[in-house]
């Protein structure tokens, strides 16, 4: 197990006030707060941080932590010495049991048992209530939106064993993935979430639709953008060219001297559903590059013939 | 080898009563209602606000909102105005980057 510095994970003295420590971890929820954050172990630091917290504004936590000593480095191995917290009372304020499982080995062996001890008698007699509703995410293709798809989920739920240590329990579901689910879209299924208590039914689990990123198209809702390069003389004359779709290539006819960055829409052929999405094709004249004497050439002559200033908007 | 379920999508046909948001958030409805107040969360048929018996039913897309301020207010301590505020350009942020990638990808 690994020594936890809570103080350096905080960027806080040692001799810190409880209001610095306070405002020490309002800024950093902030700053990585999961549904704010971009930074990519925005999600790893939150938890980190709110261990940290969780110790430190205790002043019960706080001080039975303080006396491990100083010595120990963040990330040396660590054993609890014996009696570690002998002469500490804690009384548990903030330890919520939904928290309870992101926090580390080490926070685990120093406070959870104190707390455990203390949620039991939440289970009285004669008492049952329905599961919690769970939430996970399931991340598909585009084009599985397309054909539907069946994907395996592994989902990580903490549970208390009988000796009251939080074990994590993996079960994997096979769920079917409907055609014409778009991003953001919610599955539920009945009775996956937490057990009941006291003989209480099964909550739910919700699973979120999420995209992976795909190579050329984006979706928004049902519909799909695409950005498809042309060539100059493509756009010069019109053409009828090949575009790909999710569904399969289509022939696109191309008017004649389109602006780069034109839109154009296939009508329905987005995510398909009672509504389907569109397709939007995003038109990128791209020049050839001018490499070959033959392309030298052909850019001379042009440059030769064409009066044409790319710039005249900026009145230069 | 593990059985395959099917699950319901949550969309305009089967949408999720007020009850049900409530409990995928494990809040009260009360708090539902107060997140409808703030503009938040958008029920499909408003008018029933009125009626005396409400039946108010939610697209999908609210149960992820509703989590996410819910968390917000939890670890972060804003109120639902903030909440609010949060959101809306958590939600600019996201096009905008859709948008950044897009181009990017060029």
């Amino acid at each position: 197990m690994e020594f936890k510095d809570y103080y350096e994970l905080m960027g806080v003295d040692k001799k810190a006030t409880q209001a610095e420590i306070k405002r020490a971890y309002r800024k950093l929820a902030r700053k990585y707060h999961p549904d704010v954050s971009k930074e990519d172990d925005a999600e790893t630091r939150f938890k980190e941080i709110g261990e940290a917290y969780e110790v430190l504004k205790d002043p019960e936590k706080r001080a039975a932590y303080d006396q491990l000593g100083a010595n120990w480095k963040s990330g040396q191995d660590f054993q609890p010495p014996p009696d570690w917290d002998a002469g500490f009372e804690f009384s548990g304020g903030g330890f919520t049991g939904e928290n309870a499982s992101a926090y580390s080995d080490f926070f685990e062996t120093l406070f959870g048992q104190q707390f455990r001890g203390q949620q039991q008698h939440t289970q009285g007699h004669g008492y049952s209530m329905r599961g919690e509703d769970h939430h996970a995410k399931v991340l598909i293709d585009l084009e599985d939106a397309f054909n539907g798809a069946t994907r395996s989920i592994t989902l990580h739920s903490p549970q208390l064993d009988d000796a009251g240590h939080i074990v994590t329990k993996e079960r994997t579901l096979k769920v079917r993935i409907p055609k014409g689910v778009h991003q953001g879209q919610q599955i539920r299924l009945s009775g996956q979430g937490a057990p009941g208590v006291g003989g209480g039914p099964q909550g739910d689990l919700y699973l979120e639709i999420e995209f992976r990123a795909h190579k050329y198209y984006r979706a928004e809702g049902r519909d799909i953008y695409l950005d498809l390069p042309i060539t100059p003389w493509e756009a010069a004359f019109g053409a009828k060219i090949k575009v790909p779709t999710p569904a399969g290539t289509v022939d696109l006819k191309i008017p004649e001297n389109p602006v780069s960055g034109k839109k154009m829409r296939l009508k329905g052929r987005g995510i398909p559903g009672k509504s389907p999405g569109d397709l939007y094709i995003i038109l990128n004249i791209t020049i050839p590059p001018a490499t070959s004497d033959k392309a030298k050439e052909i850019y001379r002559t042009m440059k030769k013939e064409l009066d044409f200033n790319p710039r005249a908007d900026l009145g230069v | 080898m593990t059985r395959e379920i099917t699950g319901l999508l949550i969309d305009h046909e089967h949408p999720i009563t007020l009850g049900e948001l409530s409990r995928a958030c494990s809040m009260h409805a009360e708090w539902i209602l107060e997140l409808v107040e703030e503009g938040i969360l958008e029920p499909l048929d408003y008018d029933v606000l009125a009626s005396s018996t409400p039946q108010l039913l939610f697209a999908g897309q609210n149960i992820h909102r509703a989590l996410v301020v819910r968390r917000l207010q939890r670890d972060l301590g804003v109120n639902l105005s903030g909440a609010a505020l949060a959101l809306q350009l958590m939600d600019e942020i996201d096009t905008l980057r859709a948008r950044l990638n897009a181009s990017s990808c060029r």
